[in-house]
Formats: C-alpha cells, structure tokens, sequence
C-alpha cells in the first residue's frame, strides 16, 4: 500500500512498533469484558441503533441481522442499555 | 551575481526568497522583526510565491513550520531570545519528527533581567535539541548558510532541521556589501521544493504521524537520529563544496585564520571572530603567534576540526558569548572535551564576554590575549575569566 | 440546518482500527467514530495529545493522523493547510483538528484563537468529558461546580470543584465571540445530530468549531452502559444545550419542552454522589440551569 516507498524510514522487527496499519487489531480487547452482549432476534426490530451507539464499531447490521463482533468487544453495555425493546441482554462470562 | 548592501535581517529574508521557501509562519520580536518583514514585502509585491502565517506565537510558528514541512512544503521562521524558548518544546517536535526546516536566529541575550542586543544565549540553550545549528560572522554567511541549510536539511541522509544564528543588531541591522545570488543562480543550485523523499501526510497515501514509541524501541529511534546530525558533516562539506564550485564562495564546518603556527588560539562563534582577526593582524604586526579558529557549524560539534587546530597550540583561548550558569560558557566543555583524548593537551582557557550585547572591542580581545600570554609563560591564571565584567567582591 | 441524515443513509464503513485502548463505553470514541463516519476517507486529523491520542496508537486511524503536542493541533494543521493551499492541493482534504476539553479550553486555547482568527479552513472538534481524563481525572477549565476529581477531591473541609458553575471556560461562546462562521455543541447521546453538524462544517469554508459533550466513565464514575443515557440527559436537564450558531443566528436541537431534575442525571454519576443530599447545592444548580437556558435563548 506504498508503504514500500518509505521502506528506508521504517525498521524491521516484530514488536510494539508498527509497521501495517491496523496493527492495533491483534490487541484482542474482547478479552477485556466480563459481560458480553446477546440478541434476541424475535424481539430485535432491526432499528440499528446499537449498531449506532457502539463506541468500537463491534456490531454489524449488514443482512438485516445483527451481529456482534465478540473478537473486540469490550462489554460496555451501552447497546443492551439503548435497545428500545430490551432484544440485548449482558450475559456473564463465565471463566473457561 | 548582484552586489547588495543588505543588513544580516534583509539577506536572511532574501535566502528564504531565493531557496523558493513556500510557507513561513513568524512571530515578531527584536532584533529578528525586520526579516519577517522584508519576506512579507517580498510575498505582497508578488516577488515571492509563498504563504505566510501570521502566528500568534513562537510555539505556534515551529508548530506551523512542521505542519506544513510534513504535508511537502519548504518552510522557513525566524526568531530570537524569549520567542526561541517559548519555541523550545517545538523544537524536540520539529527535530523528532525529522522535519527539515530552517530558522534564522537574531542571537539576543534572554531575560531576565530584560535586555534586547546580542549574545547567544538564546541558541547556546537550544544546542542539544537535534538541529544543525550554524553561526555567521556576517551578513554574507546569513545568506549563504541559509541557502546551503536547505539542501543539507532536505538530504534524504540528514533530514534534520537547522539553526542559522547571527548576531542581533550587530549583524542583523547593520547592512554590509555583500554578493546576492541571482534566482537563476539559487535554482541551479536548490532542488525543487517538494517533500516526494519523505512521508507526508496525504489521504491518498494515509500515514500514521507521531506515533508512541514504547521503552523497548525508543534507543533505537534516538541513536538514528543522533547518527544522522553526527554523519550530517559530510553532508555539510559536501554541499559547501558545490556551492564553492559553483559561486566560488569556500565554507567548512570551521575557518582557520593563521592558526597553523599560533602559540596561542583564540576560538569562537559569531561577529566577535571578526573582531578577533583584527586583533591577530595587531599582534602578528608584533611577531606574536596568535591565531583565530572560528566554528561556522557548532552542531553537529567539529571535533576533528577543532583537534586537528588545537593539537599544536599551547593555549587555547575558547571565548564565550554565553553563560553556563553554575559552570563555564557552554562552548567550552565542547571544546576541552574534544581535545580530552590528545596525550599532550594545549591550555584552555574559557573568556565569558558580549553579554547582553556589550561591545566586544579590540581592548576585550587584548584582555584575552594577556591573560593567555600570562598562562602561556606557565604563571597559573583562572580557568574561567570575564574581562568585561565589573567584579564586585 | 439541511436534511437529517437516517441511520439507514450512513456508510456501513469504519475508519478505525478494531483493538483500540479506549476504555468500554469511552464517550469520545464513539464520537471520533462518527465524526470520521461523516467526514470520509479524505481526511487529515491533528490530534493534540488526550485521550483520543493515547487511543489512536497502533495505527488505528485508517486515514492520515498526526498526533501532535498538548497545545499545539491548530498551528500545526494552520501549516498543513497553508502548505496544501501553496502547493495546489487545498481541496483534497477535510483538515480535522481533535483535542479534549484540557487541550481545547486551557492549554490550547491561545494556537485555537489564533487558527480561528486567521481565518483557516478547518474543523475544530472538542471531545470535553470535563476533566484531564488522560492523566487520571484531574481537573480542567470545563470541570462543572461540585465535580469530584483527582486534584478536586472530595475532603472533610473542601468537596470537589468549588470554582463557581458560571465561571466555568465556555469555548463554544468563546469561539461565537470570535465570529466563527460556525459554531454548533453536540453530545454522544444524539449521534445523527453530531454528523449532521460535522457534515455542515464540512461545507464551510473558513473555521468551524464544534464541542461535543462525551461521557467519560473512567472519570466520572459512571457505568460504562450509561455513556449515552448520561449525554442524553445531559440535555434533557439543561445542562448542556445543543445549538448551531451561524450568521450571527443561533438553533437549537433536542431544547427540553420540560426539564428533567438535575437529580436525574447526577446520580449516575460518583463524580457527583457526595452532593445528592446537598439540597442546597443541588438548588443552586436547578437555578444556574434555568438561568442560563434563559440567556441562551435571549
């Protein structure tokens, strides 16, 4: 992605330094939840407003279905909390 | 070629019209104001294709400086005194970032107590902020460091900003006979401004800027980034060689004025060297071997200059127009330090003179001399001495 | 105000990177989320240190960023634009300047000023969850009256912020002062609001300053799920008012028809707890928000 050009700027090495955008994608904050969010798909009008008030983009609404990405989120609780027909609820996690 | 009778202010502003600089942003402060000025006559009588922002302060203006440098323009500020430490936080930013910028420098002392004429304090304070720092002894030197400054800046093996001082007042606002360059003339010579060499920011190419470093890498940043101000001495010689080639006008990193015999060395930056050649022509007439060693490049430090000079000397009068609070002028550690490793080393001696912008005349320069001659028979003399201050005990 | 977007119009299209250290249920994220859903691809951010910035490490931003120091974001994006504008490139891209509340209302008030009245072509976004939430919580020039906070702390003697709610640093006002072409407050809790006027000081050619109230619940004490509830009541009680000021006019959105108590919203909040018996303080406050309702809308 041109990031060749700048090969001189950038040194080699396999660390906390970046070298591809999106680096951060393989900080797996899922792991940071102790709650995580569950769909009801009878109650869920499709409204798309979780998808709205995600703060880290971890639901998809493409489908007509929703979806959450339990790779990154974080269980803030914030979509259970603004479903206006309560279809999201937080389910523990439990310690595998 | 044109001869002009330009003050040091008016051929800095001329260096940044001739190096095709695109953006300046500038803060006003004496003695730099008249340069900042001239550039915007220039811009408004369309003599020169550039935008300048008016900041409203020096910390923005180094900050506008790196803005721009990063999104491919050629950037050029001036500044003194309080401006350059409000700015100094900028400047870690500016020479972080490897931004190659160029700022000129109207050395004026800093407060308090407030006073507006010449010493380098200023940039002296700002020695260690990972910039080229160059010191002029004239007008001339004004513009061709800043001419030369942008092609070792923008060398894909520096790419560090650069300091170009000169003496506030003394230099900046007296206007002397100088050679000016022609635009043709600078165009051969300056590549076209455009940052394609380098990362900028550009939503066809998103880059992330500015980035965290993280304990474990943040060395290896650091060391490149001194390896590149050390090794930019090549860089410098190398364009000064091109320039000379081309408009038959030598620089080095230092200039040497009958030192190759001299018992006694007097060393130093900026218009006072000027002052001492006089003296050195005096005492030559009396078959006194004296000799001045003047640094036009303090960083990166000429180490190999200044031992290559110094080696045969017996005493080294290292003149400082600054202070170390609490130790001695801050160009001599440098200096000593330099010539630590020499088996046999020459006497150095540190003259704390020109503060504040008082007259460094011939009579300081003699001051120096005889208490160099003195430590030149052996009689002990102090390490650290202030010919032009009153002592009050 | 032109046509309100639709959740159903916006782009499905992310421009950050998942793994982002915010922390659950960060307010300013969600905001910078779709501050960037509005702008598009061709954006540059300078980012003034914050929150925000410590977040965007790793590369998550998929546009061009440049993380900048505390006060300095308008003086750099100032040279970014006037760079562009030199070497013909000007239009190519939304200049974003993005800082907290710290970084807007006290540290970089002075390069902000300057930008504006130099008349730059730019967005300025402050995310204000009222206090130095970077460094831990300490307070800053838009800390509210009574807000506990690690350098306002709660003691026998002194409880939170005593500097009085009305000397509180009022940027949007501010920046009216200024003449600023557009200047509009915004909240997490009301999304499409904020995207319509991002997408507004996109059309403006010269400043646009826009201050969007984020719930913090690291610094307030608050429950991560509630970030947007409290934005939204934020603005049912007053506290805030959502406004866009453009051509000496001002309009409102989401103004309350009736008030909710000022109780409502403190409660969620452990910032505020030490006060929910303070009838007096809890008066003073009902008071200062009714006033000032009454003045903005003079």
């Amino acid at each position: 992605m041109g990031l060749e050009k700048h090969e001189k700027f950038i040194m080699k090495a396999k660390s906390t330094l970046v070298f591809e955008p999106g680096w951060s994608e393989d900080n797996l904050t899922g792991a940071w939840r102790s709650e995580r969010p569950e769909v009801d798909e009878e109650k869920c009008t499709n409204c798309d407003i979780c998808w709205l008030v995600c703060p880290d983009a971890c639901i998809k609404r493409e489908g007509g279905k929703i979806e959450i990405n339990l790779k990154y989120c974080k269980g803030c609780g914030i979509c259970a909390e603004e479903c206006p027909v309560k279809a999201i609820i937080m389910v523990r996690e439990e310690s595998d | 070629m044109t001869e002009e009778f330009f003050t040091g202010n008016r051929a800095a502003a001329e260096a940044a019209k001739l190096s095709r600089t695109q953006v300046v942003a500038a803060y006003p402060i004496t003695p730099q104001t008249s340069a900042v000025e001239y550039i915007s006559q220039f811009i408004n009588n369309g003599e020169m294709k550039a935008n300048m922002i008016r900041v409203e302060s020096e910390h923005s203006a180094m900050s506008a400086c790196v803005g721009a440098s990063l999104a491919g323009a050629r950037t050029f500020t001036a500044s003194s005194s309080q401006g350059l430490q409000l700015m100094s936080e900028v400047l870690y930013f500016a020479s972080g970032m490897r931004v190659p910028t160029v700022m000129g420098i109207a050395n004026r002392t800093l407060s308090m107590p407030v006073n507006i004429w010449a010493d380098h304090q200023d940039s002296m304070v700002n020695r260690d902020s990972g910039w080229i720092q160059f010191y002029c002894a004239n007008a001339q030197e004004v513009l061709d460091n800043i001419i030369q400054a942008y092609k070792i800046c923008e060398n894909e093996k520096v790419l560090l900003p650069a300091m170009v001082c000169y003496d506030g007042f003394i230099i900046s606002h007296v206007a002397e006979r100088m050679d000016v360059l022609t635009q043709e003339q600078a165009d051969m010579f300056l590549p076209e401004p455009n940052g394609s060499n380098r990362p900028l920011l550009d939503p066809k190419e998103p880059l992330q800027f500015g980035e965290v470093v993280y304990p474990d890498w943040y060395p290896d940043f650091e060391y490149k980034k001194h390896k590149a101000l050390l090794e930019s001495r090549e860089t410098i010689l190398e364009v000064a060689r091109e320039y000379n080639e081309l408009f038959d006008r030598s620089y080095g990193l230092v200039e040497n004025y009958l030192t190759e015999d001299a018992d006694i060395v007097f060393m130093g930056l900026g218009s006072l060297t000027s002052t001492t050649h006089w003296v050195v022509n005096e005492l030559r007439e009396k078959r006194e071997k004296v000799g001045v060693l003047k640094l036009r490049v303090y960083r990166p430090f000429p180490d190999k200059e200044v031992i290559e000079t110094c080696r045969n000397a017996k005493v080294v009068a290292i003149i400082d127009r600054d202070i170390g609070y609490g130790t001695t002028g801050m160009l001599y550690p440098d200096v000593t330090r330099a010539l630590y490793p020499l088996d046999e080393r020459p006497k150095c001696l540190n003259f704390i003179v020109g503060l504040g912008g008082k007259d460094v005349t011939p009579e300081t320069i003699m001051n120096i001399y005889k208490i160099s001659e003195r430590a030149l028979k052996g009689e002990e003399v102090d390490t650290v001495n202030w010919p032009d201050a009153r002592i009050y005990d | 105000m032109t046509k309100k977007t639709k959740i159903k119009d916006l782009t499905d299209e992310e421009f950050l990177h998942y793994g982002s250290l915010s922390c659950a249920g960060c307010g300013a994220i969600l905001a910078f989320r779709h501050v960037l859903k509005a702008l598009g691809e061709n954006t540059i951010v300078i980012n003034s240190t914050g929150c925000m910035a410590v977040v965007m490490q790793m590369a998550v931003p998929k546009i061009p960023y440049f993380h900048v120091l505390f006060e300095n974001g308008p003086a750099v994006m100032s040279g970014v634009e006037q760079a562009l504008d030199i070497l013909g490139k000007r239009d190519d891209a939304n200049l974003l300047v993005v800082a907290g509340d710290g970084g807007t209302a006290d540290i970089g008030m002075g390069s902000l000023s300057g930008a504006v009245e130099r008349g730059h072509d730019f967005i300025y976004l402050c995310y204000d969850n009222e206090s130095y939430m970077n460094t831990g919580g300490q307070r800053s020039g838009t800390t509210p009256f009574g807000a506990a906070t690690s350098t306002t702390p709660v003691g026998s003697v002194i409880k939170g912020e005593n500097r009085p709610m009305e000397m509180r640093k009022d940027v949007p006002e501010i920046m009216i002062a200024h003449n600023t072409p557009y200047v509009a407050t915004a909240s997490i809790g009301y999304p499409l609001d904020l995207i319509d006027k991002v997408k507004k000081a996109a059309t403006i050619r010269g400043p646009s300053y826009i201050h969007v109230f984020s719930s913090c619940p690291a610094g307030w004490r608050s429950e991560p799920k509630d970030s947007v509830k409290l934005a939204k009541l934020a603005v049912q009680t007053g506290f805030i008012v959502l406004f866009e000021h453009e051509d000496g006019k001002r309009t409102f959105q989401h103004l309350p028809k009736k008030r909710k108590p000022v109780k409502d919203y403190l409660e969620l909040q452990g910032r505020f707890q030490h006060l929910l018996e303070d009838r007096e303080t809890i008066e003073k406050m009902e008071e200062f928000v009714e006033k000032r309702l009454e003045w903005i809308q003079r």
